[in-house]
């Protein structure tokens, strides 16, 4: 009966299945890699769903709700910058209380877009790689934002790894007295990094509002959020292992609503389990050697910064 | 104060034996309230429950106020809200999602002068708590006719939420009429193990039609299986569910859209008349379980894209529901064991239909336990 599942298709759906949380997830890593984490990614997510969805729909450009959903993401976590890194709050009560409000938020201002169909994301014509039998099928028939979220995860892994910039926001997170003795603001990078996470994540909400979905409802993206702050852990802060955990867990969801499609005959608890089963069973085994995790966490995690100290 | 303490007891035992207990007085000014599962925007469930609260308010104008909460969790924090709106002064209060049912039933015995109204349950503890359900089943079966005479695969799917006896009976009820209606056509069920989730209900939709389902009908409470099939361009179809959905109904070029018709669950009338009662003093204990008879269940428009005879077909098993003639669970009808469940021309009884837990014959696959 698994014969009856057509590879081919499932690759191609767990691509759009994953892409929400590998956007959330990637933008998150960068945050804690500054030395800040911020809980409040479903909160930044679903605002980011309402406000490109409504960006798309005023304008009827999908290119201008994804903007609108990455602006508002940030905006969000602007305000969680101006909390934490500002006025020094707790990181993990403000991540929450952001998540809350975000919820709270996004149901507000999306009264009375209930039902409406957004426009629609256009598939990327990869002209004739679209065309190879196979792969074409699999690889080469999604829509931009697709591999924009490939792309940025190698920009993320290269910024970190090569540049001058990477060096310095690592730098931050592992060290910020050392990084503001030498001279480097501290601050200022924690708030760029909360910003670029928090556009990670708009854009992550706008991909399902506008593409996953197509459409609003009030707390659609469900917990989205926090498996993008598990996958960032479940990485242990790597950037190649974000895309793996983003795709290995999409898989594992798509997977099993196929395999309960095909017939497969085992019990549908297990299936539906698999896939918080399955990161749980790759977070032991990654956390297995404790120093190797202990060393991969940035050393300044959810640690607040000022000068005077 | 003993006295009434007795009185009541009295009262509920009396209820308990004859099934209703009268509160004769009537009232001039009544507070409805309505709790929640989900957000009203859900374009679902709980949209349709705030519709008939408003019909409430539109049918008795100011003598009538209402109030409600949304999104309220099951559990603990459903007794929560209970409480707060009985102390509040509502005179009536409505809980809209099965898992209220023990708190309903542990507030409603500590405010013994308020009437409780709980949806889809069966525990009636205090003789001011009464029950009411819908009959979706008539609703399925409709859908069931139409989609064995639709899918061109022969193919067609189940978007299913939870293994509980409502869901399994709308499950029976839309095979059995797609096998009448289509003697080839195969059933794939696909349990999400949630009511919204609209990110996981669109995979579930994608997962089946990748299968090869060409028509859909969900348990869930979101449109997002309505728009996973609209990407397919015509070639697979669905309904509404709970409400009517009419934004899939015709594509932006006009063409007809993925929702061929939808099964609407109209609370209004029961509620009009529940609160109706209360005034007037005739209020007494239900247990109510409604249907097309009573306008409870509808089916929404019918498209285009649904052939004109099948229409008709449609149209007339509505119109024998409706009147009274049909039942969809009309014998001959076999156990999935291929054991005799209803012989030719018994109708199943309400008893086994609430507390189904068994598929018919045809279907493969197991109930998850």
């Amino acid at each position: 009966m698994i014969g009856s599942i057509d590879p081919v298709l499932l690759v191609a759906s767990l691509m759009i299945a994953s892409t929400p949380i590998l956007l959330a997830a990637i933008g998150e890593m960068v945050v804690e890699k500054a030395g800040v984490l911020n809980l409040g990614v479903e909160g930044m997510m679903i605002v980011g769903a309402i406000c490109g969805f409504i960006a798309a729909v005023k304008t009827g450009s999908p290119l201008a709700g994804f903007l609108g959903g990455a602006l508002a993401g940030a905006a969000m976590a602007a305000l969680f910058a101006l909390l934490t890194q500002v006025f020094q709050s707790n990181q993990v009560a403000t991540g929450l209380a952001l998540t809350l409000f975000g919820l709270g938020l996004s149901s507000l201002i999306g009264q009375g877009y209930n039902g409406i169909r957004p426009p629609a994301t256009a598939r990327l014509d990869l002209g004739p790689l679209s065309d190879i039998p196979v792969l074409g099928r699999m690889l080469f028939s999604h829509d931009w934002m697709v591999y924009a979220s490939l792309g940025l995860v190698a920009a993320v892994w290269a910024f970190l790894r090569y540049s001058r910039a990477g060096l310095i926001l690592r730098a931050v997170g592992e060290s910020h007295d050392a990084a503001h003795a030498l001279g480097y603001r501290v601050v200022r990078i924690r708030v760029l990094a909360l910003m670029f996470g928090g556009a990670c994540a708009g854009l992550g909400g706008a991909y399902l509002s506008l593409v996953r979905v197509p459409q609003w409802t009030e707390g659609m993206t469900a917990g989205a959020g926090w498996i993008a702050l598990a996958i960032v852990v479940f990485a242990s802060w790597k950037a190649g292992r974000v895309l793996l955990g983003a795709y290995l867990f999409g898989g594992v969801t798509v997977l099993q609503l196929n395999l309960q499609a095909a017939g497969v005959a085992i019990p549908v608890q297990y299936l539906s389990m698999a896939p918080y089963l399955i990161t749980i069973l790759v977070l032991v085994v990654i956390s297995a050697d404790r120093s190797r995790v202990a060393l991969n966490a940035p050393a300044m995690l959810g640690r607040n910064f000022h000068a005077s100290r | 104060m003993k006295r009434r303490v007795l009185l009541a007891t009295a009262a509920m035992g009396l209820g308990l034996a004859t099934g209703g207990a009268a509160f004769a007085q009537g009232m001039d000014n009544v507070k409805a309230c309505f709790v929640y599962v989900g957000p009203i925007g859900d374009g679902g469930w709980t949209y349709q429950h705030h519709q008939g609260a408003l019909a409430v308010k539109e049918a008795y104008g100011d003598k009538v106020e209402i109030a409600w909460q949304e999104s309220v969790p099951e559990g603990a924090d459903g007794e929560r809200v209970m409480t707060q709106m009985a102390l509040s002064g509502c005179n009536i209060i409505f809980t809209t999602s099965f898992g209220y049912m023990d708190a309903t039933n542990a507030v409603a015995g500590k405010f013994p002068d308020i009437k409780f109204e709980h949806a889809t349950g069966y525990k009636r503890e205090h003789p001011n708590v009464s029950t009411y359900n819908a009959r979706f089943y008539e609703g399925r079966a409709v859908v069931g006719h139409i989609a064995g005479k639709m899918t061109k695969t022969n193919k067609i799917g189940y978007l299913a939420s939870f293994p509980i006896p409502e869901v399994i009976m709308g499950i029976n009820a839309y095979f059995h009429h797609a096998k009448l209606a289509n003697p080839d056509v195969e059933l794939v069920v696909t349990w999400a193990y949630t009511w919204y989730d609209p990110a996981k209900e669109a995979d579930a939709a994608r997962a089946m039609l990748d299968q090869g389902v060409d028509v859909i009908t969900a348990h869930t409470d979101s449109t997002a299986p309505l728009a996973e099939i609209a990407k397919e361009g015509g070639n697979a179809w669905g309904f509404g569910q709970a409400s009517d959905m009419a934004a899939f109904m015709t594509n932006d070029d006009g063409s007809p859209g993925p929702r061929v018709a939808s099964i609407i669950d109209e609370w209004a009338p029961y509620y009009v008349k529940r609160v109706g009662a209360l005034m007037d003093g005739s209020y007494e204990q239900i247990d109510s379980w409604a249907g097309m008879p009573e306008g409870e269940v509808v089916i929404g428009e019918m498209n285009d894209a649904i052939p004109a005879d099948v229409k008709a077909e449609a149209q007339a098993m509505i119109d024998a529901i409706t009147a009274g003639d049909y039942h969809p669970f009309t014998g001959p009808i076999n156990r999935q064991d291929g054991s005799a469940w209803l012989a030719e021309g018994e109708v199943a009884d309400d008893g086994t239909l609430l507390g189904m837990t068994f598929y018919i014959e045809g279907i493969t696959g197991d109930i998850p336990q």
